[in-house]
């Protein structure tokens, strides 16, 4: 993999951030976008802009091809077996409280349990928390090992027969660890219960395969995977959408309209009420195969690399605490002792060096991890060796600018 | 060293540094007193202001919490500045800090800043401008609360 060449195709990386070359590790947030994904939105809306599935005209079929176009992307890089199982909604938020407003409130009762872990994002925490309030249903969470993994045999422990839902995320997006979701589905089915996959941080970093992990729903958005902001998917099992309501109702989901009642078109589309995002599914199309050609195996190993290397050169960086486990994704959660995150963020930024800091819509996890917030650097394919040099170089300076302060 | 940028130094000023080291006014109020608490949920810094308003006047005030250098140094100075002052003035001095932050023309002349005016380089940072103004909107509110 030639990251200077890839790097090329990233016009936002070439330039400088307070005088300084622009180091982006906050990709975990939101990735930098490739111009073939800058292009392919740009000529929709130049050429071809058009409702979709509505019409007869050129320009209508034009963007209906287009959009249902990227839709078998998705199938396709999901390994799904049919796009009916491919929704399009905002992201992975709407997506999973999509699950969770009609599967969760269709199938939860009293006595029922939602199984999660303590280091889920807020979006996949919040959603079951409502169904919960909804149904009388009771949240219940897998404990987390000393180094933020999650034990098979605590997921044994934890799984009842009253369990109906198990909502984890592939990978945590503080701690970087990948979780045994196939393990966990397989466990969940034993029970009678459902996965719901959180996959934001893991689609746009690794092969995944929805049939080979068996999960029943799987949740990802555009923008963490260089595609553009307020496109994401919701893959479900065909038999559970089928028997789900929609969620939203309004226009292109109907079937046929009456004064007092209305059927629903087949699937994906009875979820997708309302003009969709086409410029940002076009996109999602376009980043998919800009991935695709690099190879997801390849970006993995990449990451896989700089995770490592990042790891060795940050522990030698004095008063560093690292959080998560030693294996993990491409991303580093850590905090400085006597210096705050936010102060730590600044003085990167000053190096041109973009990190987060603060408590990445984590707090269950903030408090296991006992601490208000934290810094956090991750990386994708664009980024280098030398980066995390100059990461870890702004450490110390950190360090030694803050040293004069605490001295 | 390079990393003395002015730019950083304008944020990190001394007098800042020093809040922040050794914090005035941080703890508990034994009184019976007004609770404020506020959290800026984006980054997770949180702070619960302790205030005793005796006769329409601030008679003390004290807070506890977790957050960066900027917040709780604007707390401590935020605490100093208040203390004694009329619940009218306290609020008139946080309308002239919000303006000092938004980087517009406040009146100088009425209070005596001090300290304060050192977070004046924040504006340079609009990410920390929330930090620094976390205590002060913790104080209207609780000064708003007690006058209704």
């Amino acid at each position: 993999m030639d990251v200077k060449e890839i790097r090329k195709q990233f016009p936002i990386l070439d330039q400088e951030v307070n005088g300084k070359p622009l180091v982006y590790l906050d990709s975990a947030a939101t990735s930098q976008k490739p111009v073939q994904v800058i292009e392919a939105v740009n000529d929709y809306y130049r050429r071809y802009n058009s409702n979709v599935h509505r019409g007869v005209h050129t320009l209508g079929s034009l963007a209906t091809d287009a959009y249902e176009g990227a839709r078998e992307k998705v199938r396709s890089f999901l390994h799904a077996s049919s796009t009916q199982e491919i929704i399009f909604t905002r992201g992975t938020t709407t997506a999973i409280n999509m699950v969770a407003a009609s599967y969760g409130h269709t199938n939860l009762e009293e006595g029922d349990e939602i199984v999660l872990t303590p280091m889920e994002h807020h979006s996949n925490i919040i959603p079951w928390q409502q169904a919960a309030k909804a149904t009388g249903a009771q949240l219940k969470y897998i404990p987390l090992q000393e180094d933020g993994t999650v034990s098979i045999e605590d997921v044994r422990n934890t799984l009842t027969s009253n369990t109906k839902i198990v909502a984890i995320a592939h990978v945590s997006n503080v701690l970087g660890t990948v979780n045994p979701v196939k393990e966990i589905t397989k466990l969940a089915h034993e029970h009678g219960a459902v996965t719901v996959i959180d996959g934001a941080q893991s689609t746009p970093h690794m092969k995944v395969d929805v049939q080979e992990l068996d999960c029943d729903f799987f949740a990802f958005s555009a923008h963490k995977m260089s595609g553009p902001t307020g496109t994401g998917v919701l893959y479900g099992k065909k038999h559970l959408l089928e028997k789900m309501e929609p969620v939203e109702f309004g226009g292109e989901m109907i079937d046929f309209v009456d004064l007092y009642d209305s059927t629903w078109k087949e699937l994906p589309w009875k979820f997708e009420g309302g003009t969709p995002i086409i410029a940002g599914a076009v996109g999602l199309g376009a980043a998919i195969d800009f991935l695709e050609e690099i190879g997801m195996d390849q970006i993995e190993a990449h990451e896989s690399h700089l995770a490592d290397y990042a790891m060795k050169k940050m522990q030698e960086v004095e008063g560093l605490s690292i959080y998560g486990p030693e294996k993990r994704a491409g991303l580093i959660t850590f905090n400085m002792d006597t210096v705050h995150p936010h102060d730590v963020a600044t003085v990167l930024d000053s190096e041109g060096i973009a990190v987060r800091a603060g408590h990445h819509c984590a707090q269950p996890l903030m408090k296991w991890l006992d601490v208000t917030a934290t810094a956090r650097a991750s990386f994708y394919l664009y980024n280098t060796i030398e980066e995390i040099d100059k990461l870890t170089e702004g450490l110390i300076k950190t360090k030694e600018y803050f040293g004069d302060v605490f001295a | 060293m390079s990393l003395h940028s002015n730019n950083l130094d304008t944020l990190y000023r001394q007098v800042i540094m020093d809040h922040y080291k050794n914090p005035r006014n941080r703890g508990e109020l034994e009184d019976e007193t007004l609770h404020v608490n506020m959290n800026n949920p984006t980054c997770g810094d949180r702070i619960q202001l302790q205030l005793k308003v005796e006769e329409g006047k601030i008679a003390d005030a004290k807070f506890v919490g977790e957050g960066c250098s900027i917040s709780l140094s604007s707390a401590s100075m935020m605490t100093d500045a208040v203390k004694g002052l009329p619940i009218d003035d306290a609020l008139e001095m946080s309308n002239i800090f919000s303006l000092m932050m938004q980087g517009e023309d406040y009146d100088d002349e009425k209070f005596d800043l001090g300290d304060i005016e050192a977070l004046q380089g924040v504006t340079k940072f609009p990410a920390r401008i929330k930090c620094a103004t976390l205590a002060w909107k913790a104080m209207e509110k609780g000064l708003h609360e007690e006058e209704s």
